[in-house]
């Protein structure tokens, strides 16, 4: 195989992780720009932990290439360590440390760590500094484990679940703290449920499933993509829709679904658009509510991984 | 899009000073132990009652004078319970935890979360024999001062031992199992092990089992050393085959998590 390119953050390809029978990670290839996000989306058993816990060089693919910051992560372990954040899903202390201990242990282990104090404070762990980990809430510690993943300055991170269990405000520290990590030049690769978290906070999106990857790209690609676009607006009911089926370009469909609630679907670009509003004018009615809709990453996601539940 | 002043994450990796990181979880977990009350009870407090208990009550049959006899059994006790015991517990915890994932993601050797470890049982044993042989010198204790720096061998082989044991087991098995199997194995080897009753007090095929014991080798080499100041160096060599052997398996059996 060729080396990657060492421009790549992360680099993966082909990468295979087999538990006994099952093929945990089927062959799964990404990329990850410096200072850019990218977030990995999939249901449960997907295979994203196997992925991120792979590129931090806890599990050893069964075949694949895996790159981070040019390196192996399990042959170049102690040279690749130092460089990168790693928040493990659910966190990770003694039982009985406390916040600020652990945090301090960490820091330790870095050359030019961030402030401590000011870590803690950032992350509203000031007033739990003294209690003991298992002592502390389920937010209060994931919000420590994200301070251990980024206090020793790292160039990536890799952020397992990161707001799972947070409450709206932790959460949207936490994507602020992300989008500063990106500003400041250092590749994240996260892990979520959130499809709202994806759209907001990742430069790349990839949807996972079964090992595979299903569907790339941005958020605005990934929405965007196919033909399921509408169109809807509101008017006097019972308007002749022949002239506009014969106007509209091949592919697109008019109807009335329901008395004055108006229906097109089919590809909506700007053309459409003008041909809806001026058959509207030969109807001498004004088009309300008019509104393109896009599908959401969500829709996305269930469309692509199913709608049952996963174990 | 950042309330972050540029450059508030600007990237700046590095190693921390490898002396400086393991003293640090040194002494963390040197810490921990001391502050965590379970651990105070099975390490210090069950000794010193035993101490106390066994040179007062003529329960077991044992030399005079007494404190003399019990004391050095006492301090082997002390170490099992604080390498062995109490070590393995926290470390099946500590896993089920992450903390050893969480470690093993810094920049600190994965040597260190071992040698880490074993330093901080090491300062844990310390502040028990201490503690353990002020009240035994209380209650009138005088050890043989020719007996004193064998046994201090003796008590680091025996740490050892039982360090690399407490790994083997807190290391590989569920948190839950470790705590079973740890809380089991001590009871018995205090019971049979050698450590109250002498391997002279055993029937024949069982007192050649027990002496060839940690528990065994431990408590009858510090008793004969610190009684008599004539030191058994085969227990010595039972302790470090043990701590060899066990150290061996535990490298290839330690699980993060």
């Amino acid at each position: 195989m060729t080396p990657p390119a060492p421009s790549a953050a992360v680099e993966v390809r082909g990468l295979i992780r087999s538990f006994g029978a099952v093929r945990a990670v089927d062959g799964l290839d990404l990329r990850i720009q410096p200072a850019t996000v990218l977030a990995l989306l999939g249901p449960n058993g997907a295979g994203k932990t196997t992925t991120v816990e792979v590129c931090e060089g806890f599990q050893r693919p069964d075949a694949g290439v895996v790159r981070v910051l040019g390196l192996d992560p399990i042959a170049d372990g102690a040279a690749l360590r130092p460089r990168i954040g790693v928040m493990p899903q659910g966190g990770g202390a003694y039982p009985g440390v406390r916040a600020a201990e652990m945090l301090g242990l960490v820091a330790v282990c870095a050359a030019r760590p961030l402030d401590v104090g000011w870590l803690l404070d950032v992350l509203g762990l000031t007033g739990v500094a003294r209690v003991p980990y298992k002592r502390l809430s389920g937010g209060q510690q994931q919000r420590l484990a994200l301070a251990c993943a980024l206090v020793g300055r790292p160039e990536v991170v890799f952020l397992d679940e990161p707001t799972a269990g947070m409450d709206p405000q932790a959460r949207r520290l936490v994507w602020d703290i992300i989008r500063g990590l990106c500003a400041d030049g250092v590749s994240v690769l996260f892990t979520t449920h959130l499809m709202e978290e994806a759209e907001a906070l990742a430069d790349q999106v990839v949807i996972i499933d079964h090992g595979r990857v299903v569907a790339r790209g941005s958020p605005a690609e990934l929405t965007s993509a196919g033909t399921e676009r509408q169109l809807r607006f509101g008017a006097r009911p019972g308007l002749e829709l022949g002239p506009l089926c014969t106007a509209l370009p091949e592919g697109c469909r008019a109807s009335e679904p329901r008395p004055g609630g108006y229906l097109v679907e089919g590809l909506i670009d700007p053309q459409v658009m003008a041909t809806v509003t001026a058959w509207c004018a030969q109807q001498g009615v004004f088009a309300e509510d008019l509104r393109v809709s896009r599908r959401s990453l969500e829709d996305v996601f269930l469309e692509l991984t199913g709608r049952e539940l996963r174990p | 899009m950042t309330n972050f002043p540029p450059g508030t994450f600007a990237p700046a990796p590095g190693q921390g000073r490898l002396s400086r990181m393991l003293l640090t979880q040194a002494r963390t977990e040197f810490v921990l132990t001391l502050r965590n009350g379970e651990q105070v009870l099975l390490t210090l407090l069950i000794p010193l009652g035993m101490l106390v208990g066994l040179t007062m009550l003529n329960v077991v049959p044992v030399p005079s004078p007494r404190v003399n006899n019990i004391t050095p059994r006492i301090l082997a006790l002390a170490v099992m319970s604080t390498a062995f015991t109490g070590q393995a517990i926290a470390l099946g915890f500590d896993r089920r935890y992450g903390v050893l994932k969480r470690l093993a993601a810094t920049a600190l050797p994965r040597w260190s979360l071992v040698v880490g470890r074993m330093l901080a049982v090491l300062g844990v044993v310390l502040v028990r024999l201490v503690v353990l042989g002020a009240v035994a010198l209380l209650l009138g204790w005088h050890p043989e001062p020719a007996g004193v720096a064998p046994a201090a061998l003796l008590i680091l082989a025996g740490t050892a031992a039982f360090g690399a044991l407490g790994v083997l087991l807190g290391g590989t098995l569920r948190a839950e199992v470790v705590l079973a199997v740890a809380n089991t194995v001590w009871l018995v080897l205090v019971v049979a092990g050698g450590i109250v009753l002498s391997v002279h007090a055993l029937p024949g095929p069982f007192a050649a089992i027990v002496t060839a014991l940690p528990s065994g080798a431990l408590a009858e080499g510090l008793n004969t050393t610190l009684v008599t100041s004539v030191t058994p160096w085969d227990t010595l060599g039972v302790l470090l085959a043990w701590a060899a052997g066990a150290a061996v398996l535990a490298a290839r059996t330690l699980r993060l998590s």
